[in-house]
Protein backbone atom coordinates (compact mmCIF):
# COMPACT_ATOMS: atom_id res chain seq x y z
CA UNK A 1 0.00 0.00 0.00
CA UNK A 2 1.32 3.67 -0.44
CA UNK A 3 0.65 6.66 1.02
CA UNK A 4 0.15 10.00 -0.86
CA UNK A 5 -0.49 13.40 0.07
CA UNK A 6 -1.95 16.60 -1.51
CA UNK A 7 -0.91 20.29 -1.53
CA UNK A 8 -4.59 20.78 0.11
CA UNK A 9 -3.57 18.87 2.38
CA UNK A 10 -5.36 15.36 1.68
CA UNK A 11 -4.03 12.48 2.17
CA UNK A 12 -4.62 9.16 -0.01
CA UNK A 13 -4.10 5.52 0.39
CA UNK A 14 -4.32 3.12 -2.47
CA UNK A 15 -4.36 -0.50 -2.00
CA UNK A 16 -5.36 -2.55 -5.77
CA UNK A 17 -7.92 -0.24 -7.16
CA UNK A 18 -9.34 1.52 -4.32
CA UNK A 19 -8.33 4.67 -2.73
CA UNK A 20 -8.90 5.69 0.95
CA UNK A 21 -8.95 9.87 1.59
CA UNK A 22 -8.75 11.90 4.44
CA UNK A 23 -7.64 15.07 5.33
CA UNK A 24 -3.84 15.48 7.20
CA UNK A 25 -3.00 15.70 10.80
CA UNK A 26 -1.42 19.15 9.90
CA UNK A 27 -5.04 19.98 8.25
CA UNK A 28 -7.13 19.04 11.54
CA UNK A 29 -4.77 21.13 13.79
CA UNK A 30 -5.23 24.07 11.56
CA UNK A 31 -9.00 24.09 11.46
CA UNK A 32 -9.36 23.29 15.12
CA UNK A 33 -11.94 21.33 16.79
CA UNK A 34 -14.40 19.26 14.18
CA UNK A 35 -17.93 19.93 14.36
CA UNK A 36 -19.27 18.40 11.32
CA UNK A 37 -18.28 16.55 8.26
CA UNK A 38 -20.61 16.79 5.08
CA UNK A 39 -19.55 13.51 3.03
CA UNK A 40 -20.52 12.40 -0.30
CA UNK A 41 -22.99 9.92 -1.74
CA UNK A 42 -22.12 6.58 -2.21
CA UNK A 43 -21.88 6.32 -6.46
CA UNK A 44 -20.83 9.67 -6.88
CA UNK A 45 -18.21 10.19 -9.86
CA UNK A 46 -15.22 12.71 -9.16
CA UNK A 47 -12.92 14.23 -11.44
CA UNK A 48 -9.71 15.27 -10.03
CA UNK A 49 -10.18 18.28 -8.02
CA UNK A 50 -13.83 18.34 -7.25
CA UNK A 51 -15.69 19.27 -4.15
CA UNK A 52 -16.10 16.10 -2.50
CA UNK A 53 -16.99 16.79 1.16
CA UNK A 54 -17.15 19.52 3.44
CA UNK A 55 -15.37 19.57 7.35
CA UNK A 56 -16.74 22.37 9.64
CA UNK A 57 -14.74 23.49 12.89
CA UNK A 58 -16.00 25.98 14.82
CA UNK A 59 -14.05 28.44 12.99
CA UNK A 60 -14.86 27.58 9.23
CA UNK A 61 -16.34 25.23 6.99
CA UNK A 62 -13.78 24.11 4.34
CA UNK A 63 -13.94 22.16 0.92
CA UNK A 64 -12.33 18.43 0.81
CA UNK A 65 -11.12 18.07 -2.84
CA UNK A 66 -10.82 14.83 -4.51
CA UNK A 67 -7.31 14.12 -5.07
CA UNK A 68 -7.67 11.70 -7.69
CA UNK A 69 -10.81 11.02 -10.65
CA UNK A 70 -12.80 7.68 -9.09
CA UNK A 71 -16.29 6.97 -8.05
CA UNK A 72 -17.22 6.56 -3.92
CA UNK A 73 -17.67 2.77 -3.09
CA UNK A 74 -17.78 3.86 0.52
CA UNK A 75 -17.86 6.79 3.46
CA UNK A 76 -16.68 6.57 6.54
CA UNK A 77 -20.17 7.10 8.31
CA UNK A 78 -18.35 6.80 12.13
CA UNK A 79 -18.14 10.62 11.66
CA UNK A 80 -21.84 11.27 11.14
CA UNK A 81 -21.86 10.85 15.22
CA UNK A 82 -18.43 11.41 16.60
CA UNK A 83 -16.51 14.06 13.40
CA UNK A 84 -14.04 14.42 16.34
CA UNK A 85 -12.42 11.49 14.99
CA UNK A 86 -11.05 13.76 12.80
CA UNK A 87 -8.97 15.50 15.43
CA UNK A 88 -8.26 12.43 17.73
CA UNK A 89 -7.21 10.30 14.84
CA UNK A 90 -6.93 12.26 10.85
CA UNK A 91 -4.59 9.75 9.00
CA UNK A 92 -6.39 6.40 10.08
CA UNK A 93 -9.84 6.17 11.36
CA UNK A 94 -11.23 9.40 10.73
CA UNK A 95 -10.90 8.77 7.13
CA UNK A 96 -13.36 9.97 5.10
CA UNK A 97 -14.27 8.20 1.79
CA UNK A 98 -13.16 5.39 -0.63
CA UNK A 99 -13.06 6.04 -4.62
CA UNK A 100 -12.63 3.56 -6.75
CA UNK A 101 -9.19 4.49 -8.86
CA UNK A 102 -10.25 5.51 -12.67
CA UNK A 103 -7.14 6.16 -13.72
CA UNK A 104 -3.88 5.59 -11.59
CA UNK A 105 -1.11 7.92 -13.39
CA UNK A 106 -3.24 10.84 -12.03
CA UNK A 107 -1.67 9.66 -8.69
CA UNK A 108 1.92 10.72 -10.23
CA UNK A 109 1.77 14.71 -9.50
CA UNK A 110 1.21 13.74 -6.02
CA UNK A 111 3.64 13.99 -2.64
CA UNK A 112 5.39 11.11 -0.42
CA UNK A 113 5.16 11.31 2.97
CA UNK A 114 8.71 13.19 2.97
CA UNK A 115 8.19 15.59 0.35
CA UNK A 116 4.74 16.61 2.40
CA UNK A 117 6.24 16.60 5.74
CA UNK A 118 8.53 19.49 3.55
CA UNK A 119 5.78 20.86 2.21
CA UNK A 120 4.29 21.80 5.66
CA UNK A 121 7.53 22.84 7.01
CA UNK A 122 7.58 25.38 4.32
CA UNK A 123 4.79 26.84 5.54
CA UNK B 1 -23.34 62.64 13.91
CA UNK B 2 -22.38 66.04 12.59
CA UNK B 3 -23.17 66.89 8.67
CA UNK B 4 -19.50 68.48 7.34
CA UNK B 5 -19.93 69.03 3.31
CA UNK B 6 -17.28 68.92 1.65
CA UNK B 7 -15.72 72.14 -0.02
CA UNK B 8 -14.07 72.10 -3.56
CA UNK B 9 -10.89 71.87 -2.67
CA UNK B 10 -11.48 68.72 -0.25
CA UNK B 11 -13.22 67.48 -3.49
CA UNK B 12 -9.97 68.02 -5.64
CA UNK B 13 -7.44 66.71 -3.05
CA UNK B 14 -9.01 63.30 -2.86
CA UNK B 15 -9.23 62.86 -6.86
CA UNK B 16 -5.72 64.45 -7.39
CA UNK B 17 -4.66 60.96 -4.26
CA UNK B 18 -6.41 58.99 -6.05
CA UNK B 19 -5.51 59.80 -9.98
CA UNK B 20 -9.05 60.96 -11.16
CA UNK B 21 -9.93 64.31 -13.05
CA UNK B 22 -13.68 64.30 -12.18
CA UNK B 23 -16.28 62.16 -9.74
CA UNK B 24 -17.66 61.19 -13.23
CA UNK B 25 -14.13 59.33 -13.68
CA UNK B 26 -15.36 57.03 -10.58
CA UNK B 27 -18.29 55.97 -12.66
CA UNK B 28 -16.85 55.27 -16.14
CA UNK B 29 -17.69 51.75 -15.32
CA UNK B 30 -21.28 51.92 -15.45
CA UNK B 31 -23.03 52.26 -18.85
CA UNK B 32 -24.44 55.44 -19.76
CA UNK B 33 -27.68 54.50 -19.98
CA UNK B 34 -27.98 53.09 -16.42
CA UNK B 35 -27.00 56.75 -15.43
CA UNK B 36 -29.08 59.83 -14.21
CA UNK B 37 -27.94 62.85 -16.96
CA UNK B 38 -28.59 65.82 -14.64
CA UNK B 39 -31.02 66.54 -12.38
CA UNK B 40 -34.32 64.81 -11.26
CA UNK B 41 -37.07 66.57 -12.81
CA UNK B 42 -39.17 68.71 -10.06
CA UNK B 43 -36.71 68.20 -7.20
CA UNK B 44 -35.50 71.27 -5.78
CA UNK B 45 -31.36 71.54 -5.12
CA UNK B 46 -32.12 72.65 -1.68
CA UNK B 47 -34.91 73.88 0.38
CA UNK B 48 -35.49 75.11 3.97
CA UNK B 49 -36.30 72.92 6.39
CA UNK B 50 -39.63 74.67 7.40
CA UNK B 51 -40.38 74.46 3.83
CA UNK B 52 -39.44 70.34 3.42
CA UNK B 53 -41.96 69.72 6.67
CA UNK B 54 -45.07 71.54 5.11
CA UNK B 55 -44.10 69.90 2.19
CA UNK B 56 -43.85 66.48 3.46
CA UNK B 57 -46.99 67.35 5.90
CA UNK B 58 -49.25 68.20 2.66
CA UNK B 59 -47.72 64.72 0.81
CA UNK B 60 -48.46 62.50 4.46
CA UNK B 61 -52.75 64.03 4.38
CA UNK B 62 -53.34 62.32 0.99
CA UNK B 63 -53.18 58.83 2.79
CA UNK B 64 -55.69 57.20 4.90
CA UNK B 65 -53.62 55.73 7.63
CA UNK B 66 -54.25 52.59 8.89
CA UNK B 67 -55.04 54.07 12.48
CA UNK B 68 -57.80 56.65 11.22
CA UNK B 69 -60.75 54.51 9.28
CA UNK B 70 -62.12 51.12 10.09
CA UNK B 71 -59.08 48.96 8.56
CA UNK B 72 -59.79 45.39 7.31
CA UNK B 73 -56.23 44.63 5.14
CA UNK B 74 -54.48 41.80 5.48
CA UNK B 75 -53.26 39.92 2.61
CA UNK B 76 -49.78 39.44 4.54
CA UNK B 77 -49.15 42.40 6.73
CA UNK B 78 -51.71 42.83 9.47
CA UNK B 79 -52.43 45.88 12.38
CA UNK B 80 -52.54 44.57 15.26
CA UNK B 81 -52.32 46.35 18.39
CA UNK B 82 -48.58 46.18 19.96
CA UNK B 83 -47.99 47.62 23.36
CA UNK B 84 -45.99 50.91 23.62
CA UNK B 85 -43.76 49.46 26.04
CA UNK B 86 -41.93 47.14 22.69
CA UNK B 87 -41.41 50.45 21.35
CA UNK B 88 -39.92 51.82 24.39
CA UNK B 89 -37.96 48.71 25.23
CA UNK B 90 -36.37 48.35 21.49
CA UNK B 91 -35.05 51.76 21.13
CA UNK B 92 -32.64 51.56 24.76
CA UNK B 93 -29.68 52.40 23.47
CA UNK B 94 -28.26 48.64 24.23
CA UNK B 95 -30.80 47.43 21.83
CA UNK B 96 -30.97 49.52 18.87
CA UNK B 97 -27.18 50.62 18.11
CA UNK B 98 -25.93 47.01 18.13
CA UNK B 99 -24.21 46.12 15.02
CA UNK B 100 -24.93 42.56 13.54
CA UNK B 101 -23.18 40.62 16.75
CA UNK B 102 -20.31 39.07 15.19
CA UNK B 103 -18.14 39.66 17.96
CA UNK B 104 -20.46 37.70 19.96
CA UNK B 105 -18.41 38.64 23.51
CA UNK B 106 -19.37 42.03 23.84
CA UNK B 107 -23.22 41.85 22.72
CA UNK B 108 -24.23 39.24 25.42
CA UNK B 109 -27.42 41.02 25.92
CA UNK B 110 -28.58 40.99 22.50
CA UNK B 111 -27.34 37.21 21.64
CA UNK B 112 -29.59 36.43 24.57
CA UNK B 113 -32.41 38.60 22.98
CA UNK B 114 -31.63 36.14 19.43
CA UNK B 115 -31.74 32.86 21.87
CA UNK B 116 -34.97 34.00 23.58
CA UNK B 117 -36.68 34.85 20.14
CA UNK B 118 -35.21 31.82 18.70
CA UNK B 119 -37.06 29.61 21.44
CA UNK B 120 -40.22 30.91 20.60
CA UNK B 121 -40.12 30.79 17.06
CA UNK B 122 -39.18 27.46 17.16
CA UNK B 123 -42.20 26.71 19.46
CA UNK B 124 -44.64 28.79 17.85
CA UNK B 125 -44.61 27.11 14.46
CA UNK B 126 -43.94 23.85 16.43
CA UNK B 127 -40.30 22.69 14.60
CA UNK B 128 -37.05 21.73 16.61
CA UNK B 129 -35.23 24.64 15.70
CA UNK B 130 -35.07 28.21 14.52
CA UNK B 131 -32.81 30.86 13.12
CA UNK B 132 -32.40 34.30 14.12
CA UNK B 133 -33.68 35.28 11.84
CA UNK B 134 -34.57 36.46 7.85
CA UNK B 135 -35.40 39.63 6.27
CA UNK B 136 -39.34 38.91 5.58
CA UNK B 137 -41.46 36.30 5.25
CA UNK B 138 -41.45 36.07 0.97
CA UNK B 139 -37.30 35.75 1.23
CA UNK B 140 -37.69 33.34 4.25
CA UNK B 141 -40.00 31.08 2.03
CA UNK B 142 -37.47 31.22 -0.95
CA UNK B 143 -34.35 30.23 1.46
CA UNK B 144 -36.69 27.28 2.22
CA UNK B 145 -36.96 26.38 -1.48
CA UNK B 146 -33.18 26.61 -1.62
CA UNK B 147 -33.04 24.46 1.41
CA UNK B 148 -35.29 21.52 0.00
CA UNK B 149 -33.08 21.73 -2.96
CA UNK B 150 -29.79 21.31 -0.85
CA UNK B 151 -31.16 18.42 0.89
CA UNK B 152 -33.07 16.19 -1.23
CA UNK B 153 -30.55 17.28 -4.57
CA UNK B 154 -34.01 17.74 -6.69
CA UNK B 155 -35.06 20.78 -8.16
CA UNK B 156 -38.38 21.25 -8.68
CA UNK B 157 -41.02 23.22 -6.14
CA UNK B 158 -44.22 22.96 -6.14
CA UNK B 159 -45.87 26.05 -4.80
CA UNK B 160 -49.74 25.97 -3.81
CA UNK B 161 -52.21 28.36 -5.78
CA UNK B 162 -53.13 29.77 -2.06
CA UNK B 163 -49.46 30.97 -1.40
CA UNK B 164 -49.10 34.67 -1.32
CA UNK B 165 -48.34 36.04 -4.94
CA UNK B 166 -45.42 38.35 -3.47
CA UNK B 167 -43.52 35.54 -2.15
CA UNK B 168 -44.79 33.44 -5.57
CA UNK B 169 -43.18 36.58 -7.05
CA UNK B 170 -39.84 36.63 -4.94
CA UNK B 171 -39.03 32.65 -5.66
CA UNK B 172 -39.53 33.37 -9.38
CA UNK B 173 -37.10 35.84 -9.64
CA UNK B 174 -34.52 33.97 -7.53
CA UNK B 175 -35.00 31.18 -9.66
CA UNK B 176 -34.39 32.51 -12.60
CA UNK B 177 -30.55 32.59 -11.35
CA UNK B 178 -30.55 29.02 -9.47
CA UNK B 179 -32.33 26.97 -12.08
CA UNK B 180 -34.90 25.80 -9.86
CA UNK B 181 -37.67 24.84 -11.94
CA UNK B 182 -41.29 26.31 -10.00
CA UNK B 183 -44.78 24.53 -10.01
CA UNK B 184 -47.72 27.11 -9.67
CA UNK B 185 -51.11 28.08 -10.41
CA UNK B 186 -53.25 31.02 -9.54
CA UNK B 187 -56.23 30.13 -7.14
CA UNK B 188 -59.51 29.75 -8.05
CA UNK B 189 -62.47 30.49 -5.81
CA UNK B 190 -62.72 27.41 -4.24
CA UNK B 191 -63.95 26.54 -0.82
CA UNK B 192 -61.33 24.09 -0.14
CA UNK B 193 -57.46 24.52 -0.06
CA UNK B 194 -55.64 22.82 -3.22
CA UNK B 195 -54.34 19.95 -0.82
CA UNK B 196 -55.31 17.34 -3.19
CA UNK B 197 -53.77 18.78 -6.31
CA UNK B 198 -50.78 19.36 -4.71
CA UNK B 199 -50.29 15.60 -3.74
CA UNK B 200 -51.40 14.84 -7.13
CA UNK B 201 -48.82 16.46 -8.48
CA UNK B 202 -45.69 15.08 -6.34
CA UNK B 203 -43.02 13.11 -8.19
CA UNK B 204 -39.46 11.69 -8.01
CA UNK B 205 -38.28 15.54 -9.08
CA UNK B 206 -40.45 17.36 -6.43
CA UNK B 207 -37.83 18.61 -3.81
CA UNK B 208 -40.59 20.39 -1.78
CA UNK B 209 -43.85 21.38 -1.40
CA UNK B 210 -44.74 25.14 -0.27
CA UNK B 211 -47.72 25.74 1.49
CA UNK B 212 -49.36 28.80 3.39
CA UNK B 213 -51.46 27.98 6.19
CA UNK B 214 -54.01 30.10 6.33
CA UNK B 215 -53.79 30.14 3.19
CA UNK B 216 -53.81 33.93 0.83
CA UNK B 217 -57.94 33.60 0.84
CA UNK B 218 -57.63 32.16 4.76
CA UNK B 219 -58.78 29.14 4.01
CA UNK B 220 -57.16 26.47 6.47
CA UNK B 221 -56.28 23.22 5.75
CA UNK B 222 -54.80 19.74 7.32
CA UNK B 223 -51.37 19.46 6.25
CA UNK B 224 -50.74 16.19 7.76
CA UNK B 225 -51.86 14.45 4.47
CA UNK B 226 -49.73 16.35 2.24
CA UNK B 227 -46.17 16.39 4.69
CA UNK B 228 -47.44 12.19 4.04
CA UNK B 229 -46.93 12.54 0.70
CA UNK B 230 -44.12 14.86 0.30
CA UNK B 231 -42.36 12.09 2.90
CA UNK B 232 -43.54 9.40 0.64
CA UNK B 233 -41.91 10.77 -2.18
CA UNK B 234 -38.52 11.75 -0.68
CA UNK B 235 -39.96 15.48 -0.76
CA UNK B 236 -40.18 17.80 2.07
CA UNK B 237 -43.20 20.09 3.13
CA UNK B 238 -42.36 23.83 3.49
CA UNK B 239 -44.95 25.51 5.07
CA UNK B 240 -45.46 29.33 5.73
CA UNK B 241 -47.76 31.02 8.13
CA UNK B 242 -47.94 35.12 7.22
CA UNK B 243 -49.99 35.66 9.99
CA UNK B 244 -48.48 33.83 13.41
CA UNK B 245 -51.20 34.66 15.28
CA UNK B 246 -53.23 32.11 14.14
CA UNK B 247 -51.18 29.40 15.64
CA UNK B 248 -52.05 30.70 18.57
CA UNK B 249 -55.28 28.84 17.69
CA UNK B 250 -54.32 26.59 15.19
CA UNK B 251 -52.25 23.35 15.09
CA UNK B 252 -48.52 24.59 14.07
CA UNK B 253 -47.64 23.04 10.94
CA UNK B 254 -44.49 21.38 12.52
CA UNK B 255 -47.16 19.59 14.41
CA UNK B 256 -48.45 17.94 11.31
CA UNK B 257 -45.44 17.44 9.77
CA UNK B 258 -43.50 20.25 7.64
CA UNK B 259 -39.97 19.63 7.61
CA UNK B 260 -39.43 23.50 7.20
CA UNK B 261 -41.63 26.21 8.17
CA UNK B 262 -41.50 29.65 7.59
CA UNK B 263 -42.95 32.68 8.32
CA UNK B 264 -43.85 36.61 8.32
CA UNK B 265 -43.48 37.73 11.87
CA UNK B 266 -44.66 41.15 11.55
CA UNK B 267 -48.09 40.66 13.18
CA UNK B 268 -45.99 40.44 16.42
CA UNK B 269 -44.15 43.25 17.86
CA UNK B 270 -43.83 44.97 14.09
CA UNK B 271 -46.17 47.61 13.05
CA UNK B 272 -47.58 47.82 9.29
CA UNK B 273 -44.41 50.57 8.46
CA UNK B 274 -45.68 50.96 5.20
CA UNK B 275 -44.45 47.41 4.12
CA UNK B 276 -40.96 47.08 5.92
CA UNK B 277 -38.67 46.62 7.80
CA UNK B 278 -40.71 43.12 8.36
CA UNK B 279 -39.07 39.79 9.92
CA UNK B 280 -39.15 36.55 8.55
CA UNK B 281 -39.19 33.25 10.78
CA UNK B 282 -37.72 30.30 9.71
CA UNK B 283 -37.42 27.09 11.62
CA UNK B 284 -36.90 23.44 10.79
CA UNK B 285 -36.78 19.96 12.36
CA UNK B 286 -33.41 19.43 14.01
CA UNK B 287 -32.13 17.40 11.04
CA UNK B 288 -32.00 19.44 8.44
CA UNK B 289 -30.30 22.28 10.54
CA UNK B 290 -26.94 22.10 9.00
CA UNK B 291 -28.82 23.03 5.64
CA UNK B 292 -30.25 26.02 7.08
CA UNK B 293 -29.31 29.72 5.84
CA UNK B 294 -28.88 32.28 8.62
CA UNK B 295 -27.04 31.87 11.94
CA UNK B 296 -28.40 30.65 15.01
CA UNK B 297 -27.56 31.80 18.67
CA UNK B 298 -26.48 28.62 20.83
CA UNK B 299 -26.34 28.88 25.05
CA UNK B 300 -23.37 27.69 26.39
CA UNK B 301 -20.55 27.72 29.06
CA UNK B 302 -17.71 29.86 28.96
CA UNK B 303 -14.47 28.35 30.74
CA UNK B 304 -15.27 29.27 34.52
CA UNK B 305 -18.61 27.53 33.80
CA UNK B 306 -20.55 30.66 33.78
CA UNK B 307 -23.74 30.61 31.14
CA UNK B 308 -23.06 32.96 27.66
CA UNK B 309 -24.36 33.28 24.62
CA UNK B 310 -22.70 32.49 21.00
CA UNK B 311 -23.10 32.52 17.24
CA UNK B 312 -23.36 29.10 15.98
CA UNK B 313 -23.37 27.67 12.44
CA UNK B 314 -22.45 31.00 10.76
CA UNK B 315 -19.44 29.22 9.54
CA UNK B 316 -21.33 28.86 6.23
CA UNK B 317 -22.29 32.45 5.83
CA UNK B 318 -21.34 34.68 3.03
CA UNK B 319 -18.52 36.60 5.31
CA UNK B 320 -16.81 33.42 6.14
CA UNK B 321 -17.62 30.67 3.26
CA UNK B 322 -17.92 33.40 0.50
CA UNK B 323 -19.63 32.39 -3.06
CA UNK B 324 -20.16 28.53 -1.69
CA UNK B 325 -22.32 30.19 1.14
CA UNK B 326 -25.31 28.24 1.96
CA UNK B 327 -27.21 31.50 1.11
CA UNK B 328 -26.62 35.05 0.45
CA UNK B 329 -28.04 36.58 3.59
CA UNK B 330 -25.79 37.64 5.47
CA UNK B 331 -27.46 40.03 8.06
CA UNK B 332 -31.03 39.89 9.84
CA UNK B 333 -33.67 41.50 11.43
CA UNK B 334 -32.42 41.90 14.38
CA UNK B 335 -34.44 45.35 16.04
CA UNK B 336 -37.88 43.61 14.60
CA UNK B 337 -36.85 40.13 16.12
CA UNK B 338 -36.04 42.17 19.82
CA UNK B 339 -39.66 43.78 19.21
CA UNK B 340 -41.19 40.60 17.85
CA UNK B 341 -40.04 38.57 20.93
CA UNK B 342 -40.74 41.69 23.42
CA UNK B 343 -44.37 41.58 22.34
CA UNK B 344 -44.49 37.39 22.62
CA UNK B 345 -42.77 37.75 26.07
CA UNK B 346 -45.42 40.20 27.27
CA UNK B 347 -48.50 38.00 25.93
CA UNK B 348 -47.02 34.95 27.23
CA UNK B 349 -48.62 31.97 25.95
CA UNK B 350 -51.86 32.28 27.84
CA UNK B 351 -51.68 35.74 26.30
CA UNK B 352 -51.27 34.63 22.84
CA UNK B 353 -54.25 32.08 23.04
CA UNK B 354 -55.98 35.29 24.04
CA UNK B 355 -55.50 37.33 21.73
CA UNK B 356 -55.78 34.57 19.46
CA UNK B 357 -59.73 33.78 20.43
CA UNK B 358 -60.48 37.49 20.22
CA UNK B 359 -58.96 37.70 16.60
CA UNK B 360 -61.30 34.36 15.45
CA UNK B 361 -64.63 35.75 17.29
CA UNK B 362 -64.28 39.16 15.65
CA UNK B 363 -63.22 37.63 12.55
CA UNK B 364 -66.58 35.39 12.65
CA UNK B 365 -68.69 38.47 13.62
CA UNK B 366 -67.58 40.40 11.15
CA UNK B 367 -67.80 37.56 8.19
CA UNK B 368 -71.90 36.68 9.80
CA UNK B 369 -72.58 40.70 8.93
CA UNK B 370 -70.92 41.07 5.82
CA UNK B 371 -72.27 37.69 3.92
CA UNK B 372 -75.55 39.53 4.74
CA UNK B 373 -74.66 42.30 2.63
CA UNK B 374 -76.86 41.61 -0.73
CA UNK B 375 -74.23 41.08 -3.82
CA UNK B 376 -72.16 39.06 -1.14
CA UNK B 377 -70.94 35.44 -0.64
CA UNK B 378 -68.54 34.23 1.66
CA UNK B 379 -66.25 31.59 0.42
CA UNK B 380 -65.16 30.20 3.42
CA UNK B 381 -66.19 27.19 5.42
CA UNK B 382 -63.39 27.92 8.20
CA UNK B 383 -61.02 30.84 8.44
CA UNK B 384 -58.75 32.36 11.34
CA UNK B 385 -58.98 35.76 11.26
CA UNK B 386 -59.16 36.44 7.65
CA UNK B 387 -61.85 35.09 4.85
CA UNK B 388 -62.40 35.76 1.25
CA UNK B 389 -65.70 37.63 0.21
CA UNK B 390 -67.04 36.90 -3.40
CA UNK B 391 -68.57 40.48 -4.47
CA UNK B 392 -71.24 40.63 -7.38
CA UNK B 393 -68.57 43.29 -8.87
CA UNK B 394 -65.07 43.77 -9.40
CA UNK B 395 -63.67 44.37 -6.04
CA UNK B 396 -60.70 46.72 -7.17
CA UNK B 397 -62.98 49.45 -8.04
CA UNK B 398 -65.46 48.29 -4.72
CA UNK B 399 -62.10 49.07 -2.53
CA UNK B 400 -61.31 51.94 -4.36
CA UNK B 401 -65.05 53.19 -3.60
CA UNK B 402 -64.68 52.11 -0.11
CA UNK B 403 -61.78 54.36 0.52
CA UNK B 404 -63.64 57.29 -0.76
CA UNK B 405 -66.31 56.44 1.56
CA UNK B 406 -63.86 56.40 4.52
CA UNK B 407 -63.87 52.38 4.98
CA UNK B 408 -60.31 50.59 4.13
CA UNK B 409 -62.48 47.44 3.36
CA UNK B 410 -59.51 44.31 2.31
CA UNK B 411 -57.55 43.51 -0.58
CA UNK B 412 -59.13 42.71 -3.53
CA UNK B 413 -57.73 39.48 -5.55
CA UNK B 414 -57.54 41.46 -8.41
CA UNK B 415 -54.71 43.47 -6.77
CA UNK B 416 -53.12 40.48 -5.82
CA UNK B 417 -53.37 38.31 -8.88
CA UNK B 418 -53.55 40.97 -11.84
CA UNK B 419 -53.22 38.02 -14.40
CA UNK B 420 -56.44 35.99 -13.31
CA UNK B 421 -59.16 38.04 -14.20
CA UNK B 422 -61.26 35.12 -13.59
CA UNK B 423 -61.38 36.08 -9.39
CA UNK B 424 -61.36 39.61 -9.70
CA UNK B 425 -64.77 39.58 -7.90
CA UNK B 426 -62.94 38.26 -4.68
CA UNK B 427 -61.97 40.43 -1.86
CA UNK B 428 -59.49 39.23 1.15
CA UNK B 429 -61.25 40.78 4.78
CA UNK B 430 -58.99 40.82 7.47
CA UNK B 431 -60.07 41.08 11.24
CA UNK B 432 -57.94 41.80 14.06
CA UNK B 433 -58.05 43.09 17.60
CA UNK B 434 -58.08 46.67 16.70
CA UNK B 435 -61.45 46.03 14.79
CA UNK B 436 -64.26 47.33 16.62
CA UNK B 437 -68.41 46.39 16.33
CA UNK B 438 -68.99 50.06 15.15
CA UNK B 439 -65.78 49.50 12.28
CA UNK B 440 -67.67 45.91 11.20
CA UNK B 441 -71.09 48.07 11.03
CA UNK B 442 -69.17 50.64 9.21
CA UNK B 443 -67.84 48.42 6.22
CA UNK B 444 -71.34 46.23 6.18
CA UNK B 445 -73.35 49.98 5.63
CA UNK B 446 -70.60 51.28 3.13
CA UNK B 447 -70.95 47.68 1.29
CA UNK B 448 -74.17 47.56 0.92
CA UNK B 449 -73.99 51.23 -0.48
CA UNK B 450 -71.55 50.22 -3.09
CA UNK B 451 -73.18 46.96 -4.31
CA UNK B 452 -76.99 48.41 -4.11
Amino acid sequence: MSRYFTDEHEWIDVEGEIATVGITDYAQEQLGDIVFVELPAEGTAFEKGDDAAVVESVKAASDVYAPISGEVVETNSALEDEPALVNSDAEEDGWFFKLRVIDASELEGLMNEAAYKKFVASL
Amino acid sequence: MRYLPLTDTDRQDMLTVIGASSVDDLFVDVPAEARLPGKIAGLPDHASELAVERHMAALARKNLSAGEAPFFLGAGAYRHHVPASVDHLIQRGEFLTAYTPYQPEIAQGTLQVLFEFQTQVARLLGCDVANASMYDGSTACWEAIGMARRITKRGKAILSSGLHPHYVSVANTMAKFTGDALVHQAPTLDAAPDIDALIAGIDKDTSCVVVQYPDILGRIADLTPLADAAHAAGALLVAVVTEPVALGACRTPGHMGADIVVGEGQSIGVGLQFGGPYLGLFACKQKYVRQMPGRLCGETVDAAGKRGFVLTLSTREQHIRREKATSNICTNSGLCALAFSIHMTLLGEKGLRELAALNHALAVQAADRLARVPGVTLLNDSFFNEFTLILSKDAREVVRNLADKGVLGGVSLGRLFPDAPEIGNGLVVAVTETVTAEDIEAFAKALEEELA
